[in-house]
């Protein structure tokens, strides 16, 4: 916005700053204090207002009185700064950061179920390597593999593996930390 | 001692001189502390009339509310109170019996996953678990319900922990550290809104029950009148500017006067203070106040930029942000003339388009009538409670309310059957005030258990119902959008006999038919010392008017 001056003040030149949509995927860091019901708070504030939620990760952190909850939001049909001030709104919501895509390391781990027989195996193992999987079991008919990067790297794996047979896929959604010595 | 006598404790230290409830299996300890703990409580006939009488009690005084309910049903029945607190953010602190800990989850009798049912409806909610926790969240509960934007809290409480033996000591520490209410407005907006006021030339300020809740509504006067600005108020802020006063432009929305939606649709200039443009203000959203640059103060920042982006934000308690903002406007050069010709067209306005009826040619009273009887028969100043519906709307128009908190009735939830107990809850918080109850004879039906406890108190509190013999608000959008096929809404002919049912709770009942001795009639029964229950017929079908029709911009007001 640019800064009206004080004397001359032109009520054409005030611009309003936000409602906008972002138009991208926002992973927001949520530090909330580990107490029941926090989850359905969250979620439940989320489906009131309409917000729908792409990914959701909860874990513990360093201190055992807070979890972090990691969400990706889809800032093209939601207004991100409404969401977070709903969400600041949460007494148990301690922190929240709207992680900039260049500050911040994102991961997702993913288990796929893939059909490996015959002569698909020697293939599978290959599209593994190159994408540093990890074969966490193997049978006689379907293997178990373990895929560890941002959401994009696990969803094009999905999309190279799924024509030899995909049988199962459990993602745990994103997790982030901001990068730097600064704290998340 | 035990928790329950902790609780007492803790009540009376937060200065609760009241609570409002309804006991129960889960809740038998708790009501074993009442006995003799020194704090008055209310017995409602049901939850629900608790819940509303709480409400009544805190939009009345500006204190925190109480009300008490028991496990399972007694929580559900509180459920329609605790959404009305949240919609129109009424500080009440909900206390509810929570069946045994080791029965939580098991169906057991009486069973109701309360924090799970309320969670979307309340500010914040707490289960005791460890019964050493309670003081403490009970003090927070309150200084929840209190701060910040107010609204309801609940504490659910497992029986087997309200029983149970604690070390009490006094203590006011609350540990909350994720809520940090923003109260001081931001002086560099401030500055810039004060700016915008002195160079706009087509300024409103639109005020809201925030302005209320705030006790601000003597800063709010003293800014309009340092600058004559035109001011409108929502449904929940009426009094907040007297009525009489010159710059009143009477309320705004949907059945509003034509002056202030006009004024909003022209304005250059839109100071909203505590208010939140619901849908009953902008109408169709896209074309609400198209011209206008919006400064925007509420101490809830979710709901700036919500509905209508802000030009000039400013988070904080609307007395703090509306008393500087007056003294940095005060310091600024203003020419008072920029204003001429909005006033004129303003005034233009308001003659061209007050707020008229027809009257009868006989008897019959009108239902606009009934009110300016009654505004003329309290004196303009009595603490009016009301329902939902027709009669809502016709006293927001027509009473014309000199001050704040005198105007209590349910706006966000719309729930009818708010009026008597909010009553109740009003007479007991403010007494020696007069408090009356203008009803509709659907809506009065809805909680009309607490005659009960209305005789029982010995409250002078006066119920008018406006009996129209119809679900009125209803009946007028089937006429007026729904080719007037009248689906369910006549109630004429099996409706109780007020009278009768006056009598037969223990006050007295009146009913009016007369125009001409209207006025008389309502002051004499007025002047009774106990409650009393007056059904006035009214015309069956007149409509609310002026009215913008749902979704529609200002300007196509019709009526
Ligand atoms: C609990 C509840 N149920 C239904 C409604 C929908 N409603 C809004 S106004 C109204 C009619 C109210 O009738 P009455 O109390 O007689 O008032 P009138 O409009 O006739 O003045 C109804 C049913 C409501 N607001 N609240």
């Amino acid at each position: 916005m640019a800064e009206p001056t004080f004397d001359s003040l032109n009520l054409d030149d005030l611009e309003a700053s936000v409602g906008h949509m972002t138009g991208r995927t926002h992973v927001l860091t949520i530090l909330v204090e580990n107490k029941p019901g926090v989850l359905s708070r969250v979620a439940g504030l989320f489906a009131r207002r309409g917000f729908n939620i792409d990914t959701l990760a909860v874990g513990p952190t360093d201190d055992p009185s807070l979890s972090r909850i990691t969400l990706t939001v889809d800032g093209a049909v939601h207004p991100i700064d409404q969401v977070t001030k709903q969400l600041h709104k949460l007494v148990n919501v301690l922190k929240i950061r709207d992680l900039e895509p260049g500050e911040a390391v994102e991961r997702e781990l993913a288990l796929f179920k893939i059909n490996a027989e015959g002569a698909q195996r020697a293939e599978v193992l290959q599209i593994v390597q190159i994408f540093r999987g990890k074969i966490v079991d193997l049978g006689h008919r379907t293997a178990v593999v373990e895929i560890t990067g941002t959401e994009d790297k696990v969803t094009a794996f999905e999309e190279m593996i799924r024509p030899f047979g995909l049988v199962e896929l459990s993602r745990t959604g994103s997790i982030a930390i901001s990068r730097g010595r600064g704290e998340t | 001692m035990r928790a329950v006598d902790a609780l007492m404790e803790c009540l009376k230290a937060e200065g609760v001189e009241v609570v409002f409830g309804l006991p129960g299996g889960a809740s038998l300890p708790t009501y074993d502390a009442f006995y003799d703990a020194g704090i008055k409580h209310v017995l409602v006939r049901h939850e629900a009339g608790g819940g509303h009488a709480a409400e009544g009690y805190a939009k009345a005084t500006g204190k925190v509310g109480v009300c008490f309910g028991t496990s399972g049903p007694g929580a559900t029945n509180l459920v329609t109170p605790i959404c009305d607190a949240m919609m129109d953010s009424v500080p009440v602190v909900f206390i509810t019996g929570q069946v045994r800990t080791d029965l939580l989850g098991t169906d057991g009798f009486q069973e109701a996953d309360t924090m799970g049912i309320t969670m979307p409806i309340v500010k914040h909610s707490f289960m005791i678990q460890d019964p050493q926790e309670l003081p403490t969240i009970v003090h927070e509960a309150f200084h929840l319900a209190r701060t910040g934007r107010p609204g309801p809290v609940l504490v659910d409480i497992p029986v087997d922990l309200s029983k149970a033996d604690i070390d009490y000591a006094p203590t006011g520490d609350i540990e909350l550290p994720g809520y940090q209410p923003t109260t001081e407005g931001n002086q560099r907006q401030i500055r810039l809104a004060a700016k915008a006021l002195a160079h706009a030339k087509k300024p409103v300020i639109y005020a809201g029950g925030g302005v209320v809740n705030a006790n601000a509504a003597n800063e709010l006067v003293a800014l309009i009148q340092a600058g004559n600005f035109p001011t409108t108020c929502t449904l929940m802020a009426l009094g907040a500017l007297p009525a009489n006063e010159p710059q009143w432009l009477g309320m705004l929305g949907m059945h509003g006067t034509r002056a202030a939606n006009y004024a909003m649709d022209e304005a250059d200039l839109i100071v909203a203070a505590g208010a939140r443009f619901d849908d009953r203000i902008t109408g169709m959203l896209s074309e609400f106040a198209p011209n206008a640059k919006f400064v925007h103060i509420d101490i809830d920042p979710a709901e700036i930029s919500k509905n209508v982006p802000a030009h000039i934000p400013i988070v904080g308690d609307a007395k703090n942000v509306l008393s500087r903002l007056l003294a940095e406007y005060r310091s600024l050069e203003v020419d008072h003339s920029r204003l001429d010709e909005w006033w004129e067209t303003i005034h233009g306005w308001q003659e061209k388009y007050p707020l008229v009826y027809e009257d009868s040619a006989d008897e019959e009273i009108k239902p606009q009538f009934m009110i300016q009887a009654l505004h003329e028969a309290t004196g303009g100043s009595a603490i009016v409670t009301s329902d939902v519906g027709q009669h809502q709307m016709w006293t927001a128009q027509h009473y014309g309310f000199d001050g704040p908190r005198k105007w209590i009735n349910s706006g966000g939830l719309g729930t009818m059957g708010f009026g008597l107990p909010a009553a109740i809850g009003a007479a007991i918080g403010c007494p020696g005030e007069q408090v009356v109850v203008v009803s509709g004879d659907g809506s009065l039906q809805m909680n009309s258990q607490e005659f009960a406890t209305l005789v029982q108190e010995g409250l002078p509190v006066k119920v008018f119902i406006m009996n129209n013999g119809f679900l009125g608000m209803v009946r007028q959008w089937q006429e007026l959008f729904w080719d007037k096929r009248y689906s369910a809404v006549d109630l004429q002919d099996y409706s109780p006999d007020w009278v009768k049912l006056a009598d037969a709770y223990g006050l007295a009942g009146f009913q009016l038919t007369n125009k001409s001795t209207l006025v008389d009639d309502m002051k004499r029964i007025l002047e009774l010392d106990g409650p009393a229950l007056v059904d006035v017929r009214v015309t069956r079908e007149e409509n609310t008017y002026p009215m913008i029709p749902a979704g529609e911009p200002a300007r196509n007001m019709v009526g």
